[in-house]
């Protein structure tokens, strides 16, 4: 081509060491401003497409896989504390040395009586918990965990009635169970009959997603059923829930009720669902293995965002070379090769959510409980950045060691 | 040696020694140069392979250091500053002119200039403006949104050019800017920066082997085995005809 310059370029047009500030009409008006370092940072980004997708594909397959172990985690949790959120107590009377909610062992039968003398404790409720065996009307045993609560309570157990009604289990006899056990517990409706410990049982209340985290069902039943069907005494329980009155020396009653009941532990609230999830999330490894399943999507997520950031900043090197001679500062090149990665991620992010949000309405009516929280959320969504962040010290390193006077040589 | 009138030295290099290497392999690439440059003059550095043309233009901007002498440019001298400080004063004293053009080639034309105002911290429509009226200049007005895979090897190089210029350095430093194109637009190119360093308050040195672009320097400095060799100036009265030599 020709590259005789512009006759209106000539001389004074080129531009002085001043820069003049007049537009020419035909001159096509500035774009949306876009800062420069995003806008070389996505170029950077979508120019090797191939290679955008597979970081793209990396991170969303890291969200998916965190955010499903997560979710499991979450929901593990929130099945483990699901009885005792349903019923919450200021305080908890339990066996000593009880390893969690669904370990039961009953109770000497004195202590709600006891708990009851303490000044400070407005109102105490029974709970019976304890394994029983199942008989399916067709034939076939299957091990259930009974539940027998009181039928006066500001928090009356079962809840999420779906058929039946709470007031239908004061009837001797009468059991609740999730729908969701039908098939294990060899039920097809309301009003069949099976069999507890020998005992002829009928349901009459079936409930919708209150599964418990281990493999057993919940069988729920009125207190003085379940003592009838475990073999108890009358007086006794598993468990008793302890309401305080307004103002009371939270303290104080704890102490007192430990001083009169020495064979028991006065558990608040929070030490008994913290107790239960750590038994059966960390004491049995279930939840080690769901954590390093989401550190293991971590690690992978990093991997593959290192290596293409890495692969991508050795494609652009001479550019940034270029940039380096042009007088950039490290930063500069440094805020291009986070925007890459912070861009990676936040694409990455909104798809992986997607399709984990996706994954977890699949598994909404199966056995597998996976929570998404607005907290769980934001919390992926940091480490998200983090990892794409983190990933990209490889790249930094390699960046801000170049030496510009290798422009000279290309 | 006499200069045009209304010129001041706008880089100063003094007892420039540039070692390359670790003992024993060592190479004494540059032997006490001492030069300077002019505003309102295009200088061409001239040399055989490996004299030490491209790590005196190196040293010169900024981007290697000297292992003895010193170094000011536009007033401010670069002994004690470190890796950050040298980039500063490229930022704001030192345009540069690659033999490959090195733009990003990303970016579109006017994104290349608005790149190297973006690192002076100009942005928005001013840099716009800017850069399109560098590649106006440069005649390339109506190319500003091409991208470099799009454009001949003249135009990357005016491309080049007009970045080199938008930030209105007072050293433009060139690194055999004609080598990768034809005649026509080597000599065009060239054309281009004489006119460039008419600027009284720039210095252009442009390094190069082509000798048909000996008619547009103001000075011809020759550098043989890391030494200077001589120094003419063609363009004043009286001045002996260009002596070319083959190398």
């Amino acid at each position: 081509m020709d590259l005789a310059v512009n006759s209106s370029a000539q001389g004074a047009a080129l531009p002085a060491s001043r820069p003049t500030k007049t537009r020419p009409a035909n001159r096509p008006r500035a774009p949306r401003r876009i800062p420069m370092v995003a806008k070389l940072a996505y170029r950077n980004l979508f120019h090797d497409r191939l290679s955008f997708i597979v970081t793209i594909v990396g991170i969303v397959f890291s969200v998916v896989l965190v955010a499903i172990q997560s979710g499991i985690y979450l929901g593990s949790e929130k099945k483990i504390a699901a009885i005792l959120d349903q019923a919450p107590a200021d305080y908890w009377i339990v066996p000593l040395g009880t390893k969690s909610f669904d370990d039961p062992s009953p109770l000497s039968g004195r202590e709600r009586h006891m708990a009851l003398s303490v000044p400070g404790v407005a109102h105490v409720e029974d709970m019976v918990v304890s394994f029983a065996r199942w008989r399916k009307p067709a034939g076939g045993t299957n091990t259930v965990l009974l539940i027998g609560s009181e039928a006066v309570s500001d928090r009356p157990l079962p809840w999420n009635i779906a058929d039946g009604s709470r007031g239908a289990l004061n009837a001797p006899t009468t059991v609740a169970i999730d729908k969701s056990y039908f098939p294990d517990l060899g039920i097809t409706a309301v009003k069949d009959q099976a069999e507890i410990n020998g005992v002829n049982v009928e349901i009459a209340a079936v409930t919708r997603k209150i599964r418990s985290f281990t493999t057993l069902p919940f069988v729920f039943t009125n207190i003085e059923e379940a003592r009838r069907l475990t073999g108890i005494g009358q007086n006794q329980a598993t468990y008793e829930r302890v309401l305080l009155s307004d103002g009371a020396d939270r303290d104080a009653v704890r102490n007192e009720i430990l001083r009169r009941l020495p064979d028991t532990e006065v558990l608040t609230q929070t030490e008994f669902v913290k107790r239960s999830q750590a038994y059966w999330l960390f004491q049995t490894g279930a939840g080690a293995a769901l954590i390093a399943g989401a550190v293991l999507g971590l690690i992978v997520g990093i991997v593959i965002v290192a290596q293409t950031l890495y692969s991508s900043t050795k494609d652009h090197i001479n550019e940034f070379a270029t940039l380096r001679a042009l007088g950039a500062g490290a930063g500069y090149i440094v805020k291009v090769i986070l925007m890459q990665a912070v861009l990676s991620g936040l694409i990455g992010y909104a798809l992986g959510i997607l399709l984990a949000m996706g994954v977890i309405a699949a598994a909404e009516d199966t056995k597998l409980t996976v929570v998404m929280t607005p907290q769980l959320a934001g919390a992926l969504f940091a480490i998200t950045i983090g990892m794409c962040v983190f990933a990209a010290i490889s790249a930094i390193i390699k960046v801000v060691r170049i030496d510009p006077a290798v422009v000279f040589s290309r | 040696m006499s200069h045009p009138a209304n010129s001041k030295v706008i880089l100063e290099a003094e007892g420039i020694v540039k070692i390359l290497g670790n003992a024993p392999t060592q190479v004494k690439v540059l032997k006490n140069i001492d030069l300077q440059l002019h505003t309102g003059e295009l200088t061409l550095l001239m040399g055989p392979s490996g004299s030490g043309k491209t790590t005196l233009l190196s040293i010169l901007g900024c981007i290697l250091t000297p292992n003895e002498g010193r170094l000011s440019v536009a007033g401010h001298a670069t002994a004690n500053m470190n890796a950050e400080g040298l980039a500063n004063l490229r930022r704001k004293h030192v345009g540069f002119i690659f033999q490959g053009y090195n733009l990003v080639p990303t970016l579109t034309a006017v994104e290349n200039v608005m790149l190297a105002l973006d690192l002076r911290d100009q942005s928005g429509p001013d840099a716009y403006d800017n850069a399109a009226e560098a590649l106006e200049a440069v005649g390339l007005g109506h190319r500003i949104n091409a991208s470099p895979s799009k454009m001949s090897g003249g135009e990357k190089q005016r491309v080049a050019i007009a970045r080199a210029l938008a930030g209105s350095p007072s050293v433009i430093l060139a690194d055999e800017p004609t080598a990768a194109l034809d005649a026509e637009n080597g000599l065009a190119v060239m054309d281009l920066l004489s006119r460039v360093a008419q600027d009284t308050n720039r210095a252009v040195l442009a390094v190069t082997h082509d000798h048909r672009t000996l008619k547009f320097a103001d000075r011809i400095i020759r550098i043989d085995d890391g030494r200077i060799a001589g120094s003419e100036r063609p363009k004043l009265p009286g001045a002996e005809p260009l002596q070319v030599e083959a190398h």
